[in-house]
């Protein structure tokens, strides 16, 4: 079996008498028979290191990796550089704590600081946090956090990616929150519902751009007509790359930007773990859920960083705090400094930029195989329709070792492209779809 | 430790004083220096309803937050917007850094003079 | 100094090749007119800053970090050997279920497992850590009760000895918080708690961590939880302190309803600075119907194949977030799981207990032990009160003095119900050797108190910074750097 435990049994011997006890179940002498487990665990017996390398190598290996990925919605293959895996394989930043002890925990500290100074920069607002558990989440926190006494009700654009509608479902079904979802035409949220549905109860409106189905949302007028109500809120839900080069959540008006960082450095991996961003003007910081880094000095003014406005938290505010959440994911915003920081300004330009330039590449070659695109302004993902059974569709590509788009329905495929997805491999797509 | 005689008290320690109409509320010398450095404070806004014995404002230390209670019932006037940059006016100057101004009171907590008040704190302190 | 001081415009590291289709841009109504101020780095320096910011951090492998309630216990390396495997990373969560079934297999096993170590009868991996586990827990209690028409069982039980998430969670969930205080043991008042449960149809449920928050194992637990399953309520474990019980006590076997574990505590997965974690949900029987997520299930009735799908439960609460959890923190875990085995597990535990009461032992001469345990659990709360009585040194200055020997100090300022705590959790992975190190230290600080208390207050003087200006960092937060 393997163990990770250094005391020998000599050791544990030792300790026990120099602490007046004859054997290990003696400290446990006092707990109720009755509560005890009876018996032992139905797990298999324990490995050695190079035996459980095997077994869990064996169920990777069950897995089809897909060279070619066509397939966002929601989790988006990028080209990660070298240097952000050899930083978080770093033992001291990937085994630390949270940065409580502020002496010790600068480097976490100082990475956390820039990582909140670079969604600034790229989203265009004042603040972030620290990052939180996912995009749906942010979206989810960022909703929760817009509630008044008097503005109970949200409105969320039903053109929004469907789990993370999910999410702010779950959320207002925890706090009691009116969730109202505004409808969508023409694969955009629709301006004229919302207009309908704006009053004065409203606590915030919360659009996703661009959209599930790629779409870029008039986002300018949604702002003008969410804050037409008193207190409301305009939430918008980005996908961090697109701002290399598409225009920043703040220049459209919004009051907080969140979204799903992952994009920035992190691998697909099943779907975890990933990492949500929140920003915000400045006026509502103190709004913003979970941990937030401040710089400050020491006591010889030397500059430091340090956890700051805690008193908007649990652990101080209890039962008044927004939000529960005590961690953020601190790894994981390293990986998107490190990231951002790799690619620099060129280099996030250029990769907005590909994204761009060969989804409407892939399109256009939809269209000539007589592939309907349903979008008309779109950023790296596009939804397209045809007679072709979609199963059939996406089976040739499998077979092939390409990950075909997202099935919405029987007919109709959400596609993704991003800077890995090579002219070769996306004429490779068209070939074979052109034969169904 | 101030006591400013033209105030009064409640026991939740905050201060009040009554200039015509208008009740004028902070909170005590006495509340400032327990709850320590200050680093925030959450005020209400102009024309919103504030009542007797609940809270309307609340003040954050770095490790705390508390609730601070009004003594009067009425409506928001004014609120002091200094002291949302600069909380450390209240651990600064107590009874010059006031929280909001309240009109048209229609009713108060109980009330006690400065006198009592410093009485009440000395208890408090054992 | 910040990267952003360190960047130079031109510089960069050649990440991509040239786009090989034509170059195309959006509108210019979408286009940000907002200047970017990314960093430009070569590789270099961006290697050696990373590197500056790891010498100015402390991780398990730095050193002792007797972190209570946080187990920090050593990380295997071999864990993250097997999730930077491509077949994990690589795999997109919608791809089809058939290319994903090694996925799958690590979500089932991992759950199945979890289920052993707690007898419950689900587990679901998707709440990304614990307070989110806490959340999906109270979820689940909220849709049994809506479910049995019991809309007015809103009010959950917490010990005053409970962390400050168990209320900020009752309020997500729409729940109200009732504080039931200690006896004089540090544990539930028996008596406190049957008068709250008395004629109470209100009760929703009563969250418990056991050991608790001082390390004590409540051997009146089945009791607590009979009295709550009484009125009618649900019981929920914090499993904060699993670390503890592991393959010796079970909170299925104790009366728990549903359960959280922190695989990135007691499964040995690394915290990252603050996450990411990992915290699992687990049930019995009758609220598993209700569960979030999807659930791997042995058979798709639809393909009539032996190939492992997703099922969503019946009345399922729905999503805490988005596809099937921090998965790769899962792969971790079932390494270690997978390591450790049936005869693994129950001795992590066991000498997790060992090494905290031997350290509990030693100190007891100098330090006062809250409620004075004869045996604790995994960790111990030291009581500094007569120290900042009788020297003006408290837990603070004894914590700022660890920093100065390599040592994480154990957790400040909690429980709450004592006054001067440090709470310390040894883990089963640190040897004697680094406990009577640790103990010597311990004991030289509290000398140090008696005898030149001003040197502690100046502590710590060997970091990179010393004690920083956190009033100033709140009045005026300067929360991003300004180019």
């Amino acid at each position: 079996m393997g163990t990770f435990v250094p005391n020998t049994k000599a050791q544990q011997e030792e300790m026990l008498r120099e602490i007046g006890f004859e054997k290990l179940d003696d400290l446990f002498a006092h707990i109720p028979e009755d509560v005890k487990f009876q018996g032992e665990l139905e797990l298999p017996d324990g490995m050695s290191e190079m035996e459980v390398t095997k077994a869990m190598k064996a169920l990777a290996d069950e897995n089809v990796i897909y060279d070619s990925i066509f397939r966002g919605a929601g989790a988006y293959k990028h080209y990660i550089p070298a240097i952000v895996g050899s930083v978080l394989a770093n033992e001291t930043l990937q085994t630390a704590y949270t940065p409580y002890q502020a002496e010790i925990s600068q480097g976490v500290l100082q990475s956390i600081f820039e990582y909140q100074t670079m969604i600034c920069d790229l989203t265009g607002m004042d603040v972030s946090n620290a990052s939180v558990y996912d995009g749906a989440t942010a979206a989810a926190e960022a909703v929760a956090m817009c509630r008044e006494r008097k503005q109970n009700k949200a409105l969320v654009s039903a053109a929004i990616q469907p789990s993370v509608m999910k999410v702010i479902e779950t959320y207002c079904f925890g706090n009691g929150m009116e969730l109202e979802v505004v409808a969508e035409k023409d694969g955009k949220t629709d301006i004229d519902d919302l207009k309908a549905k704006m009053s004065d109860d409203i606590a915030c409106v919360y659009i996703q751009h661009p959209n599930y189905y790629g779409n870029l949302e008039d986002a300018q007028a949604i702002g003008e007509i969410a804050h037409s109500a008193k207190k409301c809120k305009f939430i918008m839900g980005v996908n961090p790359i697109t701002l290399g080069v598409l225009k920043t959540p703040r220049e459209y008006g919004a009051d907080f930007a969140v979204g799903e960082a992952q994009p920035l450095g992190l691998p697909i991996a099943f779907g975890g773990p990933y990492i949500g961003f929140m920003a915000s003007i400045n006026s509502m910081k103190r709004k913003l859920p979970g941990r937030i880094v401040g710089q400050t000095t020491d006591h010889n003014g030397k500059t430091g960083y340090v956890l700051t406005l805690q008193a908007r938290e649990q652990h101080i505010r209890r039962e008044k705090a927004s939000s529960n959440i005590c961690s953020n994911q601190a790894l994981c915003a390293l990986a998107v400094g490190v990231y951002l920081s790799a690619m620099g300004n060129e280099g996030i330009r250029n990769v907005a930029t590909q994204c761009y330039s060969k989804a409407h590449y892939m399109a256009k070659r939809f269209e000539e195989i007589g592939f309907n695109v349903e979008n008309k302004d779109f950023f790296h993902e596009f939804v397209t329709s045809s007679d072709v059974d979609i199963h059939i569709v996406l089976k040739k590509l499998s077979d092939a070792g390409i990950l075909g788009g997202q099935p919405l329905d029987t007919h109709r495929i959400l596609w993704c492209c991003t800077e890995m997805n090579t002219k070769e491999d996306i004429d490779k797509v068209i070939e074979i779809l052109k034969e169904v | 430790m101030e006591f400013k005689k033209e105030a009064l008290y409640a026991k939740t320690h905050e201060w009040v004083i009554f200039d015509g109409d208008t009740a004028i509320i902070g909170i005590s010398d006495f509340a400032q220096s327990e709850l320590g450095d200050l680093v925030f404070v959450n005020l209400p806004e102009e024309g919103d309803d504030v009542v007797a014995g609940e809270a309307f404002a609340d003040v954050e230390s770095v490790k705390a937050v508390s609730d601070i209670y009004s003594p009067v019932t009425g409506v928001v006037a004014e609120i002091n917007e200094g002291l949302l940059d600069a909380p450390e006016m209240i651990n600064d100057d107590a009874f010059g850094a006031w929280f909001i101004k309240v009109s048209d009171v229609t009713d108060k907590s109980e009330l006690i003079s400065a006198e009592e008040y410093e009485a009440f704190c000395e208890s408090e302190e054992e | 100094m910040l990267v952003f001081e360190k960047s130079r415009p031109g510089r960069g590291v050649s990440a991509l090749p040239e786009c090989d289709v034509e170059i195309l841009c959006p509108e210019d109504k979408d286009l940000r007119k907002t200047e970017l101020h990314l960093p430009e780095m070569a590789e270099v320096d961006l290697s050696r800053h990373y590197t500056e910011l790891a010498h100015k951090a402390h991780g398990v492998n730095d050193g002792f970090y007797p972190l209570g309630s946080c187990t920090m216990k050593y990380n295997p390396r071999v864990n993250e050997k097997i999730a930077a495997l491509p077949g994990f990373t690589d795999i997109h969560p919608l791809q089809p279920v058939r290319t994903a079934q090694g996925c799958m297999k690590v979500i089932k096993e991992t759950s199945d497992a979890l289920c052993q170590i707690t007898g419950m009868s689900d587990f679901t991996l998707q709440p990304a850590a614990g307070a989110h586990g806490e959340f999906t827990g109270l979820l689940l209690i909220k849709a049994y009760h809506l479910a049995n028409g019991d809309t007015q069982r809103t009010k959950i039980i917490v010990p005053d000895s409970a962390h400050g998430t168990n209320p900020a969670s009752a309020v997500m969930a729409g729940m109200e918080v009732i504080n039931v205080d200690s006896d004089d043991k540090g544990l539930v008042d028996l008596n406190k708690l049957r008068e709250v449960c008395e004629v109470n149809d209100e009760i929703a449920g009563l969250m418990l961590t056991n050991p608790n928050t001082a390390g004590l194992f409540d051997p009146n637990i089945k009791e607590i939880t009979d009295i709550i399953h009484q009125c009618g309520g649900q019981c929920y474990y914090d499993g904060a302190n699993l670390n503890a019980v592991m393959g010796w006590a079970r909170p299925g076997d104790m009366g728990f309803d549903c359960v959280h574990l922190n695989l990135h505590k007691t499964f040995s997965t690394p915290h990252g600075g603050g996450g990411p974690g990992s915290g699992p949900v687990g049930c019995k029987e009758h609220l598993a119907k209700f569960m979030p997520g999807v659930k791997v299930v042995d058979f798709d009735e639809h393909s009539n194949t032996n190939m492992l799908s997703f099922a969503k439960a019946e009345e399922s609460l729905g999503e805490m977030k988005n596809f099937y959890g921090n998965f790769l923190v899962a792969v971790k875990a079932l390494t270690y799981i997978k390591m450790l085995g049936k005869q693994g597990i129950p001795e992590a535990s066991k000498n997790a207990v060992l090494n905290a009461n031997y350290m509990m032992n030693k100190l007891k001469g100098a330090y006062d032990m809250a409620f004075d345990p004869k045996v604790c659990m995994h960790e111990f709360v030291m009581d500094l009160s007569r120290q900042a009585k009788e020297t003006g040194i408290t837990a603070m200055d004894i914590a700022k003095g660890l920093l100065d020997n390599n040592i994480h100090p154990p957790t400040m300022y909690f429980p709450l119900t004592v006054h001067e705590a440090l709470m310390a959790e040894p883990c089963e992975t640190e040897s004697k050797e680094t406990l009577d190190h640790a103990i010597d230290v311990f004991l030289q600080l509290n000398e140090l108190a008696y005898h030149d208390p001003e040197k502690l207050h100046q502590a710590p003087v060997t970091t990179p910074v010393t004690r920083l200006d956190e009033v100033g960092a709140a009045r005026h937060p300067i929360l991003k750097y300004e180019f």
